[in-house]
């Protein structure tokens, strides 16, 4: 398989990149690893006219511990993130678990909280598509997950949205306009075809990471294997606890599981204030499996996948303990 | 054959001829050559799993820049397949598409792009069919028939025999056990995917240069295909990255490249894309099984009846002897006195299916391995023991006409059992933790060849210079398994060389003699054997003429150590070089071949062409497993493997070929299968498709059992399929000890293993697997007469 012709930029500053995005309009995208984008292009599940790469942008890679926290650069690879002592355990191991050695190498945080979401009937080749017919998400008028729905179900497959979320993380974009920072959950949309609310013209610059003194988090992912696949649940589960060993507050956010991150507030709410005992822990985990509802959209099935929500949560949170 | 010990090369660990060119990038892969002014070949595939072509349409990809060739099904109407029996493909589609991704044009292009191009130009008129995707719908009366016209159950063959009484075995039985189980299809998903490079020479002759397994089946197809003489054409198998089954048919391909390069007369090379590997497929046919056995109360067997019904997919390719594989070998381990076998393939609107790693006998082996897992338990009786109470023996005769010769079962099932400390442990570890066990036997090269003919399977050639280096000729074509470096070691074994002092020339159609191909595990035993007798003749003209320099008999001399003289003395011996100058002074041309026809092997019923080889490896796993009951999830902890090799020509190898196994089993048991939804394959991509990765991989402790085989070269038997046998049973069953369930079908996934688990705790019986067999109309049995040695068996 080959890639669609397209026009190739090269931005060397952000101001420069910013202006080619908002030159290029809607038909251009940006790339950085292009891990994600390059295989979906060449499936032709979209075709961009141009494509502005942040690979060479001055200043946008490299990670930075201030006072409150760490910002990571958007062009960061996973690879610097999982190695990086100055971040939480639980947003390195979710970059470790991205992909193989060999696309983290290659592969950014950015793109990674951007990944298009994925769907077993869109990550398929054009001709694949063609004979089962083309479905919303590209040039179709159905959705084969799910007949009769109106909008597309693809699924959030992003390692880091989730503990992104739960650490309370912050993402700053920039366009011609200027910048804005919004929390991490801010940027997603439950739409697999719409799921960032990125405007077209702006660049994903940083994600800021509070420090977050008493906080505990973790971060579980399922897959078939040890390595490759992209999660079909994860679970990012992160707890405030005060010097009494009680939590205060708690964020607990299913990944792959809807095509955007879930927060399980019920569980969330359910858990402050408690202490993560047996009990308390078995009933927030079945909390938690109530906001699951998969889709048969990924590997294994999507009953698999619901009961792997309270299974998962309730062993975040016992690590946690 | 010699079985003469060795003392040189042989038996010896050392890496393989081509191993740092593969490991360092420098082999040379179809795909990576480039010729002069060479054009880029793609196919079109049908979109339907099943429908009538109504027209194509290919002026417009014909009209644009940079196509050079548009070919449809009414250029190459000839049909060929590669059993005989079985020749109904198109190379591409005439008249009707039978599953989607089938080929029905292809072009050639001066590059990949203008040839997706022109592709997407071309107009295919379809008129769909109904298409037939499962068991129910293929046996179907009324349903619409794959080939041929109209109605009808879409069987492609089908097979019955009865060895012995069966019902006077049941009924003499103690316990009569029965069981359905399902083996899942997978594909080989060979690293390397197909290529092919044709060039038309000037000289009115066509060169193929082809990933594959067989030089000569594919030789023999573009001679009926393109309308040639074959002696105008040359194909050659370049380095091969990976076979495993799925480069033993002539491909669709293969034979549009090499037309596509006749009509432009530039070359042109196809490389299928990974999901066109897919869709080419021809591999492991998902079987549905039923095995009934009866046992005395000490657990003897006293008959079995087995049941296949396999999904072929939409052509025959070698369905007709896969069909006839889930019967065969099941009493080439065990002592089976009386014993029926019926089989059905159905076709399907689906990619064909074929022979993959152990061809139609690890889904047999599968079901008879856990089948007989819980016999045991049934009984009472230790699963080991069950198996060692009905051991073949050496040097037997089956029920069924095959010949056994040398077997090292016994010793394989001892040494797996105390390495892996089976008795202390199974039933004794904590929940979730358990021990598998299971057997199995593969053939050493199929005695009889795919097309009927009584001239040698393989023949090698060699041929000496005059400063002593000695180049090799064989058609067997190296697809990594190291066949070559085995040829190698043969060759310098008997000379008293080193591997690296051999040229060696392989899988080349005009050069080298013939090789069936590397199929059936039957290289080194039968190319091994070639080799064997060329060296020795070889050998024996040298050995001549050094005799008469050193005025000493020749039986008196060794070759050894780049040294021929009389053994024991250093004084009295000429090096190599030397040697071979004084043998050409005395004799010319110094030139040796050898063949190997393997003996006549077939029981005296149609049918009995399948299953018999001349020698039988054997082997014993035992597998290691934890098992996480809240969320489904093996991981495989150890497997320890003792296979019964004959003799190891190269113990790296065949710890290679069994540490290959035992990962490919791995992904057969829990994760990969070639799945579909109706007619569509639900993710023909390595994303998609599961094959374990390194870190599922559990380690492998290999333990080699020499048997020392009265007629395979050294000694040597197979190792590149048996080991693969056992592993999926031996897991299956270690489940099982782990957690009481029974996953009877595979793949084993975590949903499943819940599905039991739930079924278990609630008071079920743990399994879960399919109920039956549909109403399959089984022909009424051949019944053959009995082998000799089981006529006084049965006589009262």
């Amino acid at each position: 398989m080959r890639l669609p012709p397209f026009t190739f930029l090269e931005p060397a500053t952000l101001a420069e990149a910013t202006k080619m995005l908002a030159d290029q309009g809607p038909a251009a995208t940006t790339v950085a690893g292009g891990t994600d984008l390059y295989p979906n292009l060449k499936r032709r599940q979209s075709s961009p006219k141009t494509l502005v790469s942040l690979r060479r942008v001055d200043g946008l890679r490299g990670i930075r511990a201030n006072g409150s926290g760490t910002t990571i650069g958007a062009t960061t690879t996973l690879g610097e993130v999982a190695a990086a002592e100055v971040l939480p355990g639980a947003i390195r191991d979710a970059a470790g678990f991205v992909s193989s050695p060999q696309i983290r190498n290659v592969g950014t945080i950015g793109g990674n909280l951007c990944v298009d979401t994925r769907c077993d009937y869109i990550n398929q080749n054009e001709e694949w598509r063609r004979a089962v017919d083309f479905c919303l998400k590209d040039r179709g008028e159905i959705c084969w997950v799910a007949p009769r729905s109106s909008h597309c179900w693809a699924v959030s497959s992003t390692d880091i949205a989730p503990v992104a979320i739960a650490l309370e993380a912050e993402i700053r974009l920039a366009s011609v306009g200027g910048e804005r920072v919004i929390p991490a959950e801010a940027l997603y949309r439950d739409d697999g075809i719409e799921w960032l609310t990125r405007a077209p013209d702006e660049i994903l610059t940083e994600i800021v990471v509070p420090g977050g003194n008493g906080m505990r988090a973790t971060y579980r992912k399922v897959r078939r294997r040890g390595t490759i696949d992209f999660p079909i649940l994860g679970v990012a589960v992160a707890v405030d606890v005060d010097g009494g060993g009680e939590c205060t507050s708690a964020r607990i956010v299913l990944g792959a599981i809807a095509s955007a991150p879930v927060r399980a507030s019920e569980a969330e709410e359910f858990l402050a204030g408690k202490r993560l005992s047996d009990e308390v822990i078995e009933e927030t985990a079945r909390l938690a499996g109530k906001a699951a509802r998969p889709q048969d959209n990924t590997d294994l099935n999507s009953r698999y996948r619901k009961r792997m929500v309270p299974v998962e949560v309730g062993r975040a949170l016992r690590s946690l303990a | 054959m010699t079985a003469t010990a060795p003392r040189g090369v042989v038996g010896r660990p050392w890496r393989k001829v081509d191993a740092l060119g593969s490991a360092t990038g420098r082999a040379v892969y179809a795909d990576d050559m480039y010729l002069p002014g060479m054009l880029i070949g793609k196919q079109l595939h049908s979109i339907h799993a099943h429908a009538l072509i109504r027209g194509i349409d290919t002026s417009q990809a014909e009209a644009l820049d940079g196509v050079h060739a548009v070919l449809t099904g009414a250029d190459l109407p000839v049909a060929y397949g590669i059993f005989p029996v079985s020749q109904d493909e198109h190379a591409l589609a005439v008249e009707r598409v039978r599953y989607v991704g089938e080929p029905v044009v292809a072009v050639a292009a001066v590059d990949e792009e203008t040839a997706e191009r022109a592709l997407a130009l071309v107009e295919v008129v379809y008129e769909p069919l109904p298409e037939v995707t499962t068991y129910e719908a293929a046996l179907a009366e009324d349903g619409p028939r794959i080939h041929g016209e109209g109605t009808g159950a879409n069987i492609h063959r089908s097979n019955a025999f009865e060895f012995g009484d069966v019902a006077e075995g049941f009924s003499v039985a103690d316990h009569v056990r029965e069981d359905v189980l399902f083996y899942s299809g997978n594909n080989h998903a060979a690293m390397e995917q197909h290529a092919a490079v044709a060039e038309m020479g000037s000289d009115g002759r066509l060169t193929l240069w082809t990933s594959t397994q067989v030089p000569h089946y594919v030789h023999r197809t573009l001679e009926k295909v393109l309308e040639m003489p074959a002696g105008h054409i040359r194909v050659i198998a370049p380095a091969v990255g990976g076979g495993f089954g799925g480069k033993t048919d002539p491909f669709s391909h293969e034979i549009t490249a090499s037309k596509l390069a006749m009509v432009t007369g530039r070359p042109v090379k196809i490389t299928l894309t990974r999901e066109e590997v897919f869709y080419a497929h021809r591999g492991r046919h998902p079987v549905l099984m039923w095995v009934r056995t009866g046992f005395t109360a000490d657990g003897r067997i006293t008959a079995m009846h087995f049941r296949s019904l396999l999904d072929g997919g939409a052509y025959g390719s070698y369905g007709a002897a896969t069909t006839l594989y889930t019967g065969a070998l099941q009493t080439t381990t065990y002592r089976i006195p009386a014993y029926r076998f019926e089989g059905v393939r159905v076709f399907t609107n689906k990619p064909p299916c074929g022979p993959k790693r152990g061809h139609g006998t690890p889904q047999p082996r599968f079901a008879l391995e856990v089948h007989l897992d819980k016999a045991a338990d049934d009984l009472g009786i230790d699963p080991v023991e069950l198996r060692l109470r009905n051991a073949v023996e050496p040097f037997s005769e089956t029920v069924n006409h095959l010949r056994i010769t040398s077997s090292g079962l016994r010793e394989c099932i001892e040494e797996v059992t105390r390495a892996s400390g089976f008795a202390e442990q199974r039933g004794k570890l904590p929940r979730g933790r358990g021990l598998g066990f299971a057997i199995g036997a593969y053939m050493s090269g199929a005695g009889l060849p795919i097309y009927w003919n009584d001239m040698p399977q393989s023949e090698v050639q060699l041929k000496v210079d005059r400063g002593g280096g000695v180049t090799v000729y064989s058609m067997a074509a190296d697809v990594g398994q190291g066949s070559t470096s085995v040829l190698a070691a043969i060759v310098a074994e008997v000379l008293g060389l080193e591997a690296a002092d051999l040229s060696l020339v392989t899988a080349d159609t005009d050069l080298t003699p013939i090789d069936l191909g590397s199929y059936s595990s039957r290289v080194t035993f039968m190319a091994g054997n070639a080799a064997l007798e060329a060296a020795t003749k070889l050998r024996a003209m040298v050995f001549d003429a050094v005799a008469a320099h050193l005025e000493v008999p020749a039986d008196s001399l060794v070759a050894a150590e780049r040294r021929v003289g009389v053994d024991g003395d250093p004084e009295r011996s000429v090096p190599w070089s030397e040697a071979v100058r004084l043998a050409a002074a005395a004799f010319g041309p110094l030139t040796a071949s050898g063949a190997y026809t393997p003996p006549d092997l077939a029981g005296p019923y149609k049918g009995s062409g399948v299953g018999p080889s001349p020698a039988y490896s054997y082997s014993a796993c035992v597998a290691a497993v934890a098992c996480d009951p809240e969320t489904g999830v093996v991981a495989v902890e150890k497997v320890w493997m003792a296979h019964d090799v004959g003799r190891s020509i190269n113990p790296l190898l065949v710890e290679g070929q069994i540490e290959g196994s035992v990962h490919m089993a791995l992904g057969e048991v829990f994760s990969e299968e070639q799945a579909f939804r109706g007619g569509m394959h639900i993710g023909p991509s390595l994303l998609d498709y599961k094959i374990p990765s390194i870190l599922e991989m559990p380690p492998v402790e290999s333990i080699l059992i020499e048997t020392v085989d009265p007629e395979g070269p050294f000694g040597a038997k197979e190792a590149g399929q048996g080991p693969l046998l056992p592993v999926l049973p031996a897991i299956a069953n270690a489940i099982h000890d782990a957690l009481g369930i029974r996953v009877d079908e595979l793949p084993i996934t975590p949903w499943k293993v819940l599905q039991a688990v739930r079924d278990l705790e609630r008071g079920g019986d743990g399994r879960v697997g399919p109920a039956g067999l549909p109403d399959v109309p089984f022909r009424e049995p051949l019944r053959v007469e009995l082998p000799q040695q089981w006529q006084e068996v049965a006589a009262p």
